[in-house]
């Protein structure tokens, strides 16, 4: 075509290395081999107190990557998060007490009951927008809390909640020591962080971001809008579900004041601060549940310092931490060729 | 042998009747234009077709199909797919990833499957990045498939929106003001393109102010005046059509 004649071609190569070179030649990866030998060695180096705070942070962290699903993918502002935690925790919770059920064969169901409640109540209130959704999801949380606390079926123990959980057991092992709970905890972030990778670079993953930039546009190239939202809710809850599940056995006691609003604002601003991207996420995880730890003999002022870090954050860094990297595709040089000798 | 045919379509928005009573019908592999003054409801008539807005009356009815009161994104599997008078692209995402968004409907990989990557999620992810170079380098920008789509020009934004629309597989393209915005010599190459457009055999229906555009490669015209149907049919018997002579062109006639 006339106005595209002095089309300067280039493109990016198709790696074609050495296994281990492949491995090891990218930057990213070294990253990560390095990070995840940091996080192995890290409880040897830790008394108990901080390594039941990397269980803490670990908790934090499995529960904003299954919101980054929802509100930092698909850009849905769900404040409620918290509710799937909570359904999560007290079926694993009744099934182990009352039924008698390891932990460990809960854990699929905790999460499928999260994520077919999800379905149930995101599916009316799908279509709406931003804030009012917002205050729909809040309103969720708080519902599903005062329901724990009026003791609903009979089920839930009103407001002491339910105690004497059993200790998961992996293959012989029984899990009780944080150092335990560490690894688990960590282990199944890893899991789930390469499981989010994937799914974000594929068709399901950049419908959600379809989405988030301009749902009409989405809607108009052919995506399914309100099911991809709510896949994307129930794929979010499912996850929650789980490590409410998790949660329920470290802590053998589970109460309705655990599963606050507060909780979920907080996984909600860790959400936001990461900006998007998982790694944003598991510092974000860090800064905010770390660091106030790190500081505790700042006790007085140490929400003002919060707050104030927070407010330079929206001056300097309204995007957040470590905002998603573009997705890497890697064409075959025959396409490539082709390609660029049609445009020419 | 009409693809598409609009019935009685009458859409209401509060007191105003912003298309009414219309009806047209769009042949097989034709370039329909339907053209009118500003506010005489051109946008809404593709509105209503593509399901964004739901007409109060009348049928849409497409390759045999009555569409009315189907989402726009059923609309785009059976085939129509369009693109906006005001460029709709998503701005942050690189060239290919728009591209790749049109390909979404044809492809069918479930959510375990991109979660696992699973070896037919893999090929078919391959097929469409494929695809879609393709349908990249059919407008000219092959070169820009990385490039966010913000950043491209304004006649390549308006490129790319047709690539995005001819990645999912359409039988009849949409466009609504392609050429708005560009300058003579990107309209140049726009009408070479809607051409190929056509050889490869999809209908295209387009609304376009640029009467020279619209003269040279429209079979057809469909004259809108306050939401009704005050000409149609060959553009030159369209153009001398007294009726739209007066109601349309009146002092603006130099321009033709």
């Amino acid at each position: 075509m006339a106005s595209f004649e002095n089309q300067n071609v280039q493109f990016a190569a198709h790696p074609k290395s050495h296994f281990l070179g492949r491995i090891f030649g990218n930057r990213r990866n070294i990253f990560y081999i390095l990070l995840i030998t940091c996080f192995f060695v890290l409880p040897f180096a830790g008394s108990p107190y901080w390594i039941d705070l990397g269980v803490s942070i670990g908790f934090y962290t499995l529960l904003a990557l299954s919101l980054n699903v929802i509100l930092g993918q698909a850009g849905i502002f769900n404040m409620g998060h918290m509710a799937f935690y909570a359904v999560g925790a007290y079926t694993t919770a009744i099934l182990n007490t009352v039924c008698g059920w390891p932990i460990f064969w809960t854990m699929p169901l905790a999460g499928c009951a999260a994520a077919f409640f999800a379905a149930i109540v995101a599916r009316p209130i799908i279509h709406l927008r931003g804030d009012y959704l917002l205050i729909v999801t809040i309103g969720i949380v708080e519902i599903v809390r005062i329901a724990l606390l009026n003791d609903i079926f009979g089920l839930t123990g009103g407001s002491n909640g339910i105690f004497g959980i059993s200790r998961p057991v992996f293959f012989g092992l029984r899990i009780v020591k944080p150092v335990h709970f560490y690894y688990l905890v960590w282990g199944m972030v890893g899991v789930s962080f390469a499981l989010f990778y994937m799914m974000r670079r594929s068709r399901f993953g950049r419908a959600l971001n379809y989405i988030k930039t301009d749902d009409v546009a989405a809607e108009a190239c052919g995506i399914n809008v309100a099911h991809y939202k709510l896949l994307a809710f129930v794929l979010g809850a499912f996850w929650a579900g789980m490590t409410g599940s998790i949660y329920a056995a470290k802590m053998t006691t589970i109460a309705p004041e655990s599963f606050s609003f507060m909780e979920s604002c907080i996984i909600f601003a860790v959400v936001i601060l990461g900006g998007g991207s998982q790694l944003g996420v598991l510092v974000s995880a860090f800064v905010f549940i770390g660091l106030p730890e790190i500081f505790r003999q700042f006790n007085d002022c140490r929400m003002l310092l919060f707050g104030l870090a927070m407010m330079l954050m929206m001056i300097w860094r309204p995007q957040g931490l470590l905002p998603a990297l573009p997705r890497l595709y890697s064409l075959p040089r025959k396409i490539l060729e082709k390609s660029a000798e049609k445009s020419l | 042998m009409e693809l598409l045919s609009v019935d009685h379509m009458t859409k209401i928005f509060g007191g105003l009747v912003a298309v009414d009573d219309l009806s047209f019908t769009v042949e097989r592999a034709s370039i329909v234009g339907l053209i009118g003054p500003n506010g005489a409801g051109k946008t809404t008539v593709f509105n209503c077709i593509t399901g964004n807005y739901r007409p109060e009356q009348g049928s849409v009815v497409f390759d045999g199909q009555n569409i009315l009161g189907k989402h726009p994104h059923e609309i785009v599997e059976l085939g129509i797919a369009r693109t906006f008078q005001s460029i709709r692209l998503f701005s942050d995402l690189p060239s290919l990833e728009n591209v790749l968004a049109g390909r979404h409907c044809r492809m069918h990989s479930g959510m375990l499957s991109c979660l696992f990557h699973t070896r037919g999620q893999k090929k078919e992810e391959n097929a469409a990045v494929a695809r879609c170079m393709e349908e990249l380098a059919f407008v000219g920008l092959a070169h820009h498939w990385q490039d966010a789509a913000g950043s491209l020009s304004y006649g390549n934004q308006r490129l790319l929106e047709i690539a995005r629309a001819l990645a999912t597989d359409p039988k009849l393209l949409i466009l609504d003001e392609p050429a708005g915005g560009m300058n003579d010599h990107e309209t140049r190459a726009l009408v070479e393109t809607i051409l190929a457009i056509r050889k490869r055999g999809i209908t295209i229906l387009l609304i376009e102010h640029d009467m020279r555009l619209v003269m040279k490669i429209c079979e057809k015209l469909v004259v809108l005046e306050h939401g009704s149907r005050i000409a149609e049919g060959d553009p030159v018997k369209v153009r001398q059509d007294p009726a739209v002579v007066e109601a349309y062109l009146g002092s603006a006639s130099e321009e033709w």
